[in-house]
Parts: structure tokens; sequence; C-alpha cells
């Protein structure tokens, strides 16, 4: 890997950390170690040759490791290069570092090392870690990165802290009772189906159903018609006492999470306040807001409910994919936190658009296809089992209907908007200049159709428009990349 | 897609990275395959003759035109990548969203003196986009002229 001029010298990691890696990495060699002493017994060969191998052959492993790894500063960015076989060489521009974090765990604190972490806006942390570095040399490479890096971070202070003084007014709150209404919505069919999962394990500790509809088949045997009547009535029963459970857990669960809810703006942001035993206190900060979703069901969408919740960019591994701003609103209690946010919502303007029906149905026919086939091979062996798999296609078919009938997409002047979902009806709307690539994917039967699926990559949350026309699907990827590619990362979330 | 002219296409000796791998999954298809036969009891070549015909396909048809179907374009602002022969798949970043990035070399690429490009961005979709079959000096030409475009969007 070829040096410019400009670049510092090649630098190692400690040699001394060599060592302090090893003591560390030693819970992890408990296993071999074991592995070895079970595999040697009765053999003659001693406990301690045995260790000292699979110690020795460690350290050799990672003494070839560090030979290899080396980091430069150059003017601009940091060099890492590392790896036995397959050379990796890391380039991490200072502008996109957000912080350097320098670590000392205990061993190393005797000895004055530190582990030194660069941390990028990626969503995975790990970018660069230099495991073991003189502390001092911590120090240096901290202090030279933030020199290095273009400081304008500064410029906002002036007016934040002018904001400070100004109170924080309350944005959304819920009292009991709308906390409460929540939790009935919160009766999901994922609790359901654990609950099912756990009647199916612990039957033993409920109403005897199993006897039930044992005596139920039993008489049915008998009787004939009254049985019928018995069965369903177990049945009934059954899915009462599941779902008085599941209304139950919603219940709990809910008031647990949002009991307290209040939302509030201060300076620094939206700050959400929420919890029964454990509070939690979170504050978003507006300028980080890429996408808003704006989610409701079937059912409270009758009642006029909606959730807002808002996904944020560039924070540290704790943060969340996106955080609930408010879990049961009106309309009109949604609007003004989002218009905070500066994120529209869909207007007489905005023009929605379906998938492709087409694209939809080769899939449903392909799969339908697949278990038809199913169907006629289990129908060599019993009629009456071929005929089960109607009920698959069926169903699927149903789903996948639901499905495309939910899904709409659309694009405006500086804006994407993502439909979906026909139980959890979400609607995502995220900035396009927060867009960090774009892709247009196109299968097989896409390809037939003319169609293709573009994918935005954005950071915690998934959009996608699948089934576009290709030349629309080239023009969107356009319009994005217009919007997206003159604003360099550093910028996002203070243009506004 | 018509507009795939300006392309450039990968380094040559990436094909023959390509048709080893190919080889090489090939054999593995077939060894399974003809363990799979000498163990089974069901008629001969029930394995054999499907598994032949991957391999043939994996070995031999696949790599050229997935070479071929391959490319990049570095245009002034953003970087595109282009690939696929049964699944298209077309992915621009712009420059300015690129976090860090990688040029690695595996035992196999360095035989051919070829690397391999990855950028990583903040998404989460598609967050890291790969370009293989670079000339170590294209690769690295490339990683600097991103590193160039960083620098100066901050200037």
């Amino acid at each position: 890997m070829t040096a410019s001029a400009d670049r510092g010298d090649r630098e190692r990691l400690s040699f001394v950390g060599l060592f302090v890696d090893t003591i560390g990495a030693l819970p992890s060699l408990l296993v071999p170690i074991l592995a070895g002493l079970y595999g040697t017994r009765g053999t003659g060969i001693g406990a301690l040759p045995v260790v000292a191998v699979i110690l020795g052959f460690s350290l050799a492993l990672r003494w070839l490791a560090w030979m290899r790894f080396h980091y430069q500063l150059g003017s601009d960015d940091i060099r890492i290069e590392s790896g036995l076989f397959r050379r990796t060489a890391r380039s991490i521009p200072y502008d996109r570092i957000a912080d350097v974090s320098i670590e000392q765990p205990p061993l190393a604190r005797l000895l004055s090392l530190a582990v030194v972490q660069f941390e990028t806006g990626g969503g995975k942390g790990e970018e660069g870690v230099l495991r073991f570095v003189a502390l001092a040399d911590a120090e240096r490479l901290r202090s030279v990165v933030r020199s290095r890096r273009d400081s304008s971070d500064l410029a906002a202070s002036p007016a934040e802290a002018a904001a400070d003084e100004q109170a924080p007014d309350l944005l959304f709150a819920m009292g009991p009772k709308r906390i409460l209404t929540l939790g009935f919505y919160s009766f999901s069919l994922v609790a359901f189906a654990v609950l099912l999962g756990l009647a199916g394990k612990f039957d033993f500790l409920l109403p005897d159903l199993k006897l039930w509809v044992l005596t139920a088949e039993q008489q049915s045997a008998e009787v004939g018609t009254l049985s019928l009547a018995r069965q369903i009535e177990a049945a009934l029963a059954a899915l009462a006492a599941l779902t008085v459970l599941g209304i139950g857990t919603g219940l709990i669960r809910t008031a647990l999470r949002e009991w307290g809810f209040r939302l509030e703006r201060t300076p620094k942001g939206l700050r959400r306040r929420r919890g029964m035993l454990t509070l939690t206190d979170v504050t978003i900060p507006l300028e980080r807001v890429q996408a808003a979703e704006i989610a409701t069901g079937p059912i409270r969408k009758r009642r006029g409910w909606h959730a807002l919740a808002l996904v944020t960019f560039g924070d540290k591994g704790d943060s969340k994919a996106s955080q609930a701003v408010a879990p049961l609103a009106r309309i009109e209690e949604i609007q003004p936190i989002m218009a905070l946010t500066g994120i529209e919502p869909a207007d007489a303007e905005t023009r929605f658009a379906r998938a492709h029906f087409g694209a939809r149905l080769d899939w449903a026919v392909l799969r339908s296809l697949l278990f038809a086939g199913l169907g006629l091979g289990l129908a060599q062996v019993e009629q009456a089992y071929g005929w089960l798999m109607v009920l698959p296609i069926t169903l699927m078919a149903l789903r996948d209907w639901l499905r495309w009938n939910r899904e709409w997409r659309a694009t405006d002047r500086d804006q994407l908007f993502m439909q979906s979902g026909w139980w959890r009806q979400a609607l995502l709307i995220a900035r396009q200049v927060n867009v960090h690539s774009v892709s247009i994917a196109r299968s097989p039967l896409e390809r037939r159709r003319g169609l293709a699926t573009v994918h935005f990559g954005l950071a915690n949350c998934r959009m996608r428009f699948p089934a576009v026309p290709v030349a629309e699907a080239l023009a969107i990827r356009e319009q994005v990349l217009a919007q997206a590619a003159p604003v360099d990362f550093s910028q996002l979330g203070r243009s506004r | 897609m018509n507009d795939s002219a300006d392309l450039t296409q990968l380094d040559p000796a990436f094909e023959k990275v390509l048709r080893l791998r190919g080889v090489a999954l090939a054999a593995l298809v077939l060894a399974v395959a003809l363990s799979a036969e000498a163990f089974s009891m069901l008629p001969t070549g029930l394995f054999a003759l499907p598994a032949l015909a991957l391999a043939v396909w994996l070995a031999l048809i696949s790599p050229p035109r997935r070479y071929r179907r391959w490319g990049y374009a570095f245009g002034p602002d953003r970087l595109r990548v282009v690939s696929g022969y049964l699944f298209y798949h077309d992915a621009v970043v712009p420059l300015g969203r690129i976090q860090h990035i990688d040029v690695d070399q595996g035992p196999i690429l360095r035989r051919w003196g070829l690397a391999q490009l990855t950028v990583h961005t903040a998404g989460s979709h598609g967050a890291s986009i790969v370009l293989p079959g670079l000339s170590m000096a294209q690769a690295e030409t490339i990683r600097e002229a991103i590193r160039q475009h960083i620098r100066q969007a901050l200037d």
C-alpha cells in the first residue's frame, strides 16, 4: 500500500498490549484448553505442556496479527492496515470522526495502556479500534484528530445558549385513560401466539382444555350433534381465556412503559419522559430527525387514533431505530409535533402510486404453483392431504392482496413517502437529503415486466419502492441524488 | 437499462478470479451430490444429473456473464456500481456520504494483483457498497479521489 509524502510514520500498537490482549482473551481460550486436556487424557502428556502449547499458539497468532497491524496519521485521514492473509487498508477521514473514545480496562490501566476507538456516523460501532496503545499516544491521537477535524461544530452554540432561557412547553402527554385505551389496542397477535405457545407447553396448568376436547370427542362418537356444540363451547372458552390474557398483558405492558408520558419542547430538542417502574428520559435533537412514521391499525383507525415516531440518525450505539413521540394521538395532536421537525405530511398534491400488480401476481402464481406441486406429491400418498394445500395457497393470496392494497409510494419536492402494511399501517416520510445511497434491484421476474425495486439507504429505517417501472425508478433516483449528493454528511442536520 | 454504456469494466484478470471461484463452488456441489448418490437408495442420477448441470452453469456459463455485467462509474460526486447476471443490482453512493473506505486484498486477489474497494455509509440498508476486481492501483486512485472529495466538501 503506497504512502503519500504527507503522511506520518506507520505506527504499531503497543507491544506490551499484545500480552494484555492475550490475558484478556484467556476466558475464550478456556474451551480449547479444556478440549486439549480432554483429548490428551491418559496419554501421559501433562496438563502444563497442553496449556503452554495452546497459550503459545494463541500468542503467536496475535503476534503475527500485531506485526501486520499498522496505523498512520495522514494529513486528512487515519489509515489502519490489518489482516494476516486478507489485507485490509481502512481509511477514515478526520471529518467523519464524530468522537474519539479512550477506554482503560483494569489491567491496561496498570500498564498505562488504552483502547482508542474512532466513532463515525456509521450504524455499527467497531469502525476503527486500536486495541492497546500507550496512554500518552492515545491522548496525542485524540488531540491530533480534534485539531485536524474542521471544528465548525462550535457555530451552533451561541444560538443554543440564547434558546436555553426559553421555558419548556408541553407538546403531548397521555393521561391514565389514554394509556388504558392504548393498552387495549396493544393486544397483539404476537402476544397471542406466544400465549398459545405457552398454552401448549404448560397446558397442565390451564383448565384442562384437552380433557374437554377429548371428552367431547368421545361423546361425539356416542351422541353426535350435541357433542359438536360441546366442542365449539370448549373451543370458545379456550379462545376467551386467551383473549383475556392477551388484553391483560397488553394493558400491563403498556402501562409499565407509557405511564406519565410527557413530550416537551426544550432548547435541545424534544424531551420525552415515560415509564412506571423504570423512568426513561430521552432528548431527541430536532436537527437529527431524518424521517417520521405515522402508524395506525385497521381498528384504531376507525377511532381516529395514530402513533407518531421519529427516526434519528448518527447517534451512538444505544440509539433505538425510532423514538415514539406520540404513541396514541389524534391527527390534530400529531401535526404540531411534525411541524417542529420540518417533515411535512402528505398534502392534496402528493400523488401516491401503487406497486405494479403484475409483479405481485407473478410471485403469487409462482408460489401457488410450488404449493400445488407439493399438494400433488402429497395426493400420491393420500388424496385428502393434497387438498390441504388449498388452504395456504388461498391464505397467502389473500395476504398478498391485502398487502398490495395497502402499499403506496410517493415523492414530492424533497421527501419520500412509503405506506405499507395492512395490520400495522405505517406511513414513513423521509427527507430525500438524508438518503445515503440509492440502489435499483431487478429480479428476473421484474425484468420481464420492465420493473425495478428502488432501495433507499437511510440510517435506522428501511425504505423501498417495490415494482416501479424502470423509467420512473431512474427518475426517482436522479431526483434523490440531486438533493443528496451536494450535501456532505458533515453538513446534515446543520443546514436547517 | 440502456445507460450502462458509460460504465468502466472491471480488470480483465477478475474474470479469471470469478472462473476460479466458480470451479471451486462447482467442485463442492459435485462432491456433495456424489456423496448423496453413494448413500441414497433413490434411483441413480437423481442427485448427480441436476448437480452436473448446476456445476457446468457455475463453472462455465455464469462467470463470464457475471464479469461482463459488472461495471462501475466514478462520477464527479458519486460512485456507481452495477452488477448481476440473473439479479441486476445498480447502486449509487454520493461521495459526500461515505464514512470510511476499505481496500482489501485476499490471497486469490493478490495472486492477480487485484483489490476490492468497499465504501461504508451511515445507512442501514445497503450500508456498504463493494467494488471487487480492481487493480490495486485503480483501487487506490479511487480511494484517494474519494478522500479528496470529502476534504474539499469541508473547505
